[in-house]
């Protein structure tokens, strides 16, 4: 009974570090650099990078999980492009669902929610881990990595948005007094913004080992 | 006239990498070396072409004949995925130079969002036939440039005293920015 007990709190565990990795250890984007084109693309206020983020989650959990399930199934060779098929299906579920609810969300995500599709995240994921791992360590795995890249969308989305608009969620933040900076909104801002948060990243990542020393 | 000017639009103006962010995963993987970054583009640019050409017509006499565009995405990553597998067999049947310069760079092509992204802004912007092959074109050359660009000023980089939590991918892309606001220069 005890070992059972045992068992479980470790099953637990587990569960919860491979839940929790995808917010800072493994973060798709800040570690992996995986599924740049979609973050730097869309992330021009925090909303676009909230859509993009779920879109993301609901293709992620989906498809990690049917491909937990038929992983004993399909063949080696041809288990790439079977992914892929999994993978566009539910990217197809997304386009639509949007278009019907959120059109205008839909028109400013323009061609970047079908290139979920080919996002390295989400196939990295299926051939890194639900290929290979039960069904509810890949649902946790896919949710972690796919919420930790939904809150790194937020935060860089909420950053141009602060400082190439003013406003957070579209509240004004800011005020009039604050001269917008437009380029934080064009394509050089998105680099820009992304390569600093990778800076400060490294730089916690520093400190933290250094008190760690001592 | 409207030719040349999605030429010139898709290689510079609308450049794939800087202003689209299309195919950044490699961009920052394969373009520390310049020749890594030629072959890359060159790879690129070829199926780029290809897939041009093919995803047209599947979306004109197949999908849009029989009234099923919602199997768009389905149907063109499995053409491209196919493609790029029948680009490497047949290079490596019938080029061996070839294939040695291209070989390990064209299995990385099907995951690259460029192809993808052409694929989705031409069936976009109704382009015709000829259209859409330049717009692949240049598209492939705007996306060599841009690598090649790039891997040029990595290679200076080594030399150069960058702030450590700066290094590796953080200074590339403020690189990649910096490059972007010069691009900016040509709309």
């Amino acid at each position: 009974m005890a070992k059972i007990d045992r068992g479980d709190t470790n099953a637990k565990r587990r569960g919860f570090s491979e839940f929790a990795k995808g917010f800072w250890k493994e973060n798709p984007i800040l570690v992996m650099l995986l599924g740049l084109c979609p973050t730097l693309a869309v992330t021009t206020s925090a909303i676009n990078g909230l859509t993009m983020g779920l879109a993301v989650v609901f293709v992620l959990t989906g498809s990690s999980l049917i491909i937990s399930v038929i992983r004993n199934i399909v063949p080696k060779q041809v288990r790439i492009p079977t992914f892929i098929v999994i993978i566009a299906t539910f990217v197809t579920m997304v386009d639509l669902f949007l278009k019907a609810f959120f059109l205008d969300l839909s028109k400013a995500l323009g061609p970047f929610i079908p290139l979920i599709v080919v996002n390295c995240i989400i196939l990295g994921r299926a051939e890194a881990f639900a290929s290979k791992n039960k069904v509810w360590f890949s649902l946790l795995d896919a949710l972690g990595v796919s919420f930790g890249f939904t809150v790194t969308l937020v935060v860089l989305g909420g950053i141009r948005e602060l400082l190439g608009m003013r406003t957070f969620f579209g509240m004004n933040v800011l005020g009039e007094g604050f001269e917008p900076w437009i380029v934080m909104l064009l394509p050089p801002g998105a680099f820009i913004t992304l390569g600093f948060m990778l800076g400060a990243k490294n730089l916690i990542d520093i400190r933290m080992k250094e008190r760690k020393r001592g | 006239m409207e030719v040349i000017l999605i030429f010139i639009s898709a290689v510079l103006v609308n450049n794939f990498v800087l202003s689209y962010f299309l195919g950044i995963c490699p961009f920052i993987g394969v373009s520390d070396k310049i020749e890594s970054a030629v072959s890359m583009g060159f790879a690129v640019t070829f199926v780029l072409t290809l897939a041009a050409a093919i995803t047209w017509l599947i979306n004109r006499y197949i999908l849009i004949a029989f009234n099923v565009t919602f199997l768009e995405y389905v149907s063109f990553i499995i053409v491209i995925a196919s493609l790029v597998q029948f680009v490497e067999m047949f290079i490596r049947k019938t080029s061996k130079t070839l294939y040695d310069a291209l070989g390990i760079y064209l299995p990385l092509i099907t995951t690259n969002c460029a192809i993808l992204g052409l694929a989705l802004f031409g069936a976009l912007r109704e382009y015709s036939f000829i259209q859409n092959i330049v717009f692949g074109i240049g598209a492939g050359i705007g996306y060599t440039l841009a690598l090649v660009i790039m891997s040029g000023i990595r290679e200076e980089l080594d030399l150069a005293d960058v702030p450590e939590p700066l290094k590796g991918a953080a200074i590339t892309m403020i690189i990649a920015g910096l490059l972007a606001l010069a691009f900016m220069g040509f709309a």
